[in-house]
């Protein structure tokens, strides 16, 4: 049939058979990698994937719960720090009020004192006056009495003389 | 305890001990194609395909399945250090491979790409595990085996995602394309996107391991011939040849995970110009 007989030498499978079983165990190994032996591999890998993940993730979590603290305590402190600069300025303004107040207050006393003085001044004055006029009155009487004698001892008279005596004399230190 | 052990032991190893088989009693020398045959378990007719590079490829399947089972068993949000180290090697290729071609619809692809990864590279390991000291990909009915399974995915994956019209045209008519030229483009994108693709992917990772094995062989029972023949100049070269056999194991190490790789970096790529919108 053939013209010629082409020797292929080593490249005829002496037997079948090798053929079939290459197959048959290539296809028994690539069963067992992918059932058993590429998942097995895949899912460490996934699972240390995880693993790296989760471990950056609750890095990253506890960073910002650390960067909140941090701006809340910030807030705090700026808080009171402006609390305390109010309470400051309260106490500097109620401070100058009560010095204001206390001011006034001696001012008020200082006026009322020195009325109050003022008027026992001018009482005790009239008073010294009255007690003066009465007293030298009675001693000019008497002087008068003792100098004019019996005549005078009319109380009437001896009384309008003296009040005479003192305009007088008021009049004269009014005048200097 | 020890014969039952061998019993089970020897039908693995690669070479007999008592050197009778593949070519007499020169120990399969010259290492050539035959080198690579497979030994039946049992002489029972009909059995033959049960061989010992299919036992040897079980056992990679199963260290496989056992290892990425313990890293992912009782897995902790803090790693351990045996959980650093399967992550360490599961992100190489979620991070490093899936996520970079794919984008964000890697997590559908990974398990695809963990498993197509550690079995080759567990296989190709076999080629310096000295046990087996066979690399199960040099048998090019393994990868024949990975490139269909890849080939599937992709077409599969987006015939799903823009149905199987429309993704017959994103990977037959590159995006801004004259028309002119489809009856040049059509046929070669075709042969590039469907054919190509699985066929290099298979040839690359069995012919980097075939040749690998091979060389090791010259070196290795070539060495071993020379060193005992005899004659002083031939031991001298033998021992040579040897002592220059552990570079090459060690080139070896290094094309067999370097193959594991690409083969995953190329699905995710056909993956993603499958998934992708435009082209």
């Amino acid at each position: 049939m053939v013209p010629f007989e082409i020797d292929f030498g080593p490249l005829v499978p002496e037997h079948l058979s090798e053929i079939i079983v290459g197959i048959v165990l290539f296809l028994l190994v690539w069963a067992v990698m992918a059932w058993k032996v590429v998942p097995a591999f895949e899912k460490t890998y996934a699972e240390r994937t995880a693993a790296i993940q989760g471990g950056i993730e609750r890095a990253e979590a506890k960073q910002r719960e650390a960067q909140d603290a941090l701006d809340r305590y910030n807030a705090q402190l700026a808080g009171a720090r402006e609390e305390a600069a109010r309470i400051r300025e309260d106490a500097k303004n109620q401070g100058s009020q009560i010095v204001a107040e206390m001011r006034e207050q001696g001012t008020v006393d200082a006026t009322r004192l020195r009325e109050a003085a003022a008027a026992q001044i001018t009482a005790e004055r009239t008073q010294a006056v009255t007690e003066l006029k009465n007293e030298i009155g009675g001693l000019a009487t008497q002087l008068a009495g003792q100098i004019v004698g019996e005549s005078l001892t009319d109380d009437e008279r001896a009384k309008r003389s003296v009040d005479r005596f003192i305009s007088e004399l008021e009049g004269q230190t009014g005048r200097a | 305890m020890i014969p039952v052990l061998l019993q089970i032991v020897t039908p693995l190893v690669p070479l007999p001990f008592d050197g009778s088989e593949e070519g007499g009693g020169d120990h399969g020398w010259p290492p050539s194609v035959d080198s690579f045959n497979s030994r039946p378990l049992f002489d029972t007719p009909g059995l033959e395909w049960l061989n010992n590079h299919l036992v040897q490829a079980v056992i990679g399947a199963a260290l496989v399945i056992v290892f990425w089972l313990w890293m992912a068993h009782n897995q902790k949000v803090v790693p351990t250090k045996k959980q650093a180290v399967g992550e360490a090697l599961y992100n190489l290729l979620r991070n490093g491979i899936a996520r970079d071609i794919l984008g964000h619809e890697y997590r559908r692809y990974l398990p695809y790409l963990v498993a197509l990864f550690s079995f080759i590279l567990v296989n190709n390991l076999f080629g310096e595990f000295f046990l087996f000291m066979f690399p199960t990909f040099s048998k090019i009915g393994y990868a024949y085996g990975l490139a269909l399974c890849t080939f599937v995915l992709y077409n599969a994956a987006g015939m799903i995602k823009h149905g199987p019209l429309r993704y017959l045209r994103n990977m037959t008519i590159p995006h801004g394309v004259p028309w002119a030229l489809w009856p040049v483009i059509i046929p070669l994108e075709f042969i590039s996107n469907f054919i190509a693709r699985p066929v290099t992917l298979a040839l690359r990772l069995f012919a980097n391991l075939f040749a690998g094995h091979l060389v090791i062989m010259v070196f290795v029972v070539g060495g071993g011939m020379l060193l005992t023949s005899g004659v002083l100049f031939y031991g001298i070269a033998g021992g040579v040849s040897i002592l220059f056999s552990f570079a090459i194991f060690a080139l070896e190490l290094l094309v067999g995970a370097l193959q594991a790789y690409i083969f995953t970096v190329l699905t995710a790529q056909y993956v993603s110009s499958a998934i992708a919108d435009e082209h």
